[in-house]
């Protein structure tokens, strides 16, 4: 009987070292995570909550306001804003994957004169600030009547990203050279070896490229507020969101966080799709970087 | 090339005279021809979106153009330069405020994510789903993570609620001058799981040995961050701290909504700082004068010093930090 209780009482220490264990190595990640929680939830339960409620201070929606969602597109006109960001993010995201393939091939796998000074000019291109490009660029575009519409954000984009050319070059260096070389051995033009050999093998690269690119759009506040700023047709979700909260409905939390997560949700799906592709992308910018 | 070629010859079945090129490619170089079409979309978009841009700001700045106006143009020479040194406050306090940022929210940010990392990596178990937590928020877009903090830190919003609780009574954050940067700060740090990604991907990289080494010679823990983990990830704090400074001297959504959302009062043209100025900062000053007032020449000045600023301190950080970080085998 007695040795029974023993070993007992020796299972409950063993399993209690267990559970000291766990916590001490989860216990700092926990804390870590709702710190970063917090923020988020108090945004998503927000969007919940009556006008009455929202504001005040209270952490839980009661009673639970479903219709902040619909009063969003009353207050705002949302589903033409949103037709604009996602015009403004998808064909950009096009724009810039087609046209940055081409010049980042020609830097990783042509052998050219001048080819690292041009390499250089992408690093520069890359450095200067918007700031500095920003007013001779608003002149031009009120110039040709492009202001107030979508093509100052989506045009530039078809002519080559810089920090794009120079994530793809670093892929596709990744590419050993015995397969192109293989492939110009057999007689295929430059053009043939991108397509057929570079492409598929750097898929995944070229979907983050994509996808970083489609997020710096979906975000872009900037831009949109410079040339899109004041008309009627074409305003993106990021400036309309501000927007809303000036117009009127200052203290409309609640429907500022429930605008904000319809703004945010096409991002999350794309995040928990393709989580992967994002973080390897990060990673890569900032060890190559 | 040579060792390039050898599989080649491998695989196609012998023919040693491979080296005589009819065609183009290979060591002599590409078709210029076929190099121009390949570049030209870049060769066009940096002529007409970045190098003219940038002549034409250099242009404006020593000039009196105001975008819109049909008055005449002239040249002043450096009356602008000269104006934002002597004559303008708003100049100065812009200034200041954005060096306040880069040198509280940039270091805080490094360290913050370096923790962050630390804390990942020696999780076993789970630590992807501990991943994806962290990560989250840098993935909200800047516009509404700034419209959740000032719902989060509004006077009497919830976090000054959860303050109250153990006791603490919280400032007014947004709409308190002394107050309004370190919510800024507090934002960044929230927003700092891609840099902890790139951190936490460089510490697994350390080798094991090192630590064991370590070990052996009797380091603990901390004894351990700072002599393996820290040197070895040390390119990676370089690139943090530089990647911030960079970004924080153009620092411009933050603030703006920051300032312009958290105003109750109405939407005035000086609602750029609130609250007091205190969220002036470089680029909505340069917003402001260049896109509300309209005075292109002096806005230029401004931004052509920004340009020459960040310039000369990506230099000097640089050739600083040669000493501090430590390059692996030396490459790179």
């Amino acid at each position: 009987m007695t040795t029974v209780d023993v070993r007992l009482t020796r299972r409950q220490v063993r399993r209690g070292r267990r559970v000291l264990h766990l916590l001490a190595e989860h216990a700092p990640a926990v804390a870590v995570a709702l710190c970063f929680l917090l923020p988020l939830t108090i945004g998503v339960l927000t969007a919940f909550m009556t006008q009455h409620q929202a504001g005040t201070g209270a952490l839980w929606p009661s009673p639970w306001e479903f219709g902040n969602f619909r009063k969003v597109f009353s207050a705002m006109p949302f589903g033409r804003d949103l037709a604009n960001t996602m015009l403004y993010a998808g064909l950009s995201t096009i724009g810039t994957v087609i046209s940055s393939v081409p010049v980042a091939y020609a830097l990783a796998r042509m052998r050219w004169k001048g080819r690292e000074a041009f390499f250089l000019v992408v690093l520069a291109a890359m450095m200067i600030p918007a700031q500095v490009t920003s007013l001779p660029l608003y002149v031009l575009y009120s110039h040709i009547g492009w202001v107030g519409t979508l093509k100052p954000l989506i045009v530039p984009g078809f002519f080559g990203d810089a920090f794009s050319i120079f994530l793809l070059r670093q892929f596709f260096l990744t590419i050993p050279d015995e397969l192109t070389e293989a492939a110009r051995i057999d007689g295929a033009g430059e053009l043939r070896i991108l397509w057929q050999v570079l492409i598929p093998m750097t898929r995944p690269a070229i979907a983050a490229v994509g996808l970083f690119s489609f997020l710096y759009a979906w975000n872009d506040f900037y831009n949109p507020l410079l040339y899109t700023g004041n008309s009627q047709s074409g305003q993106t979700l990021a400036v309309a969101l501000t927007e809303l909260a000036k117009n009127g409905h200052q203290n409309a939390y609640e429907l500022q966080m429930a605008a904000s997560l319809m703004f945010l949700l096409p991002i999350l799906v794309l995040f928990f799709l393709a989580q992967k592709v994002f973080v390897e992308g990060i990673t890569l910018t900032g060890i190559k970087g | 090339m040579a060792t390039a070629l050898a599989p080649v010859e491998n695989t196609s079945g012998g023919a040693p005279t491979r080296p005589a090129r009819g065609r183009g490619p290979s060591p002599s170089g590409a078709r210029w021809w076929i190099v121009l079409a390949f570049v030209s979309p870049f060769v066009v978009g940096f002529s007409a979106f970045v190098l003219y841009p940038v002549v034409s700001t250099l242009y404006y700045s020593l000039t009196d153009f105001q975008a819109g106006s049909y008055r005449p143009v002239h040249f002043v020479g450096l009356r602008n330069y000269r104006l934002l040194f002597t004559q303008s406050d708003n100049f100065w306090v812009s200034v200041r405020n954005t060096l306040w940022m880069v040198a509280v929210m940039v270091p805080l940010r490094t360290a913050w994510a370096m923790l962050t990392a630390w804390v990942i990596i020696r999780v076993k178990r789970g630590r992807t789903v501990y991943r994806t937590l962290f990560f989250l928020p840098s993935m909200v877009p800047v516009v509404a993570a700034a419209l959740s903090f000032i719902v989060l830190l509004n006077p009497v919003g919830p976090f000054n609620r959860i303050l109250d609780l153990v006791g603490i009574s919280g400032p007014g954050w947004f709409s308190d001058p002394a107050w309004s940067k370190p919510s800024l700060v507090l934002m960044a740090l929230w927003a700092s799981g891609n840099l902890m990604v790139i951190f936490s991907a460089a510490m697994l990289d350390v080798p094991r040995e090192l630590y064991e080494a370590a070990e052996l010679d009797g380091a603990g823990t901390l004894r351990k961050f700072v002599s393996v983990t820290l040197p070895a990830i040390s390119p990676v704090i370089f690139f943090a701290l530089l990647t911030g400074m960079i970004y924080t001297f153009q620092y411009f959504t933050e603030a703006f909504v920051a300032s312009s959302s958290s105003n109750m009062t109405s939407s005035s043209s000086q609602l750029l700082g609130y609250p007091a100025n205190s969220l002036l900062f470089y680029s909505t000053e340069l917003y402001q004068q260049g896109f509300s007032y309209f005075k292109t020449g002096y806005a230029s000045a401004m931004a052509w010093l920004l340009f020459l600023v960040i310039f000369a301190a990506t230099v000097i950080f640089i050739r600083a930090s040669r000493r501090f970080v430590h390059h692996a085998g030396g490459g790179r």
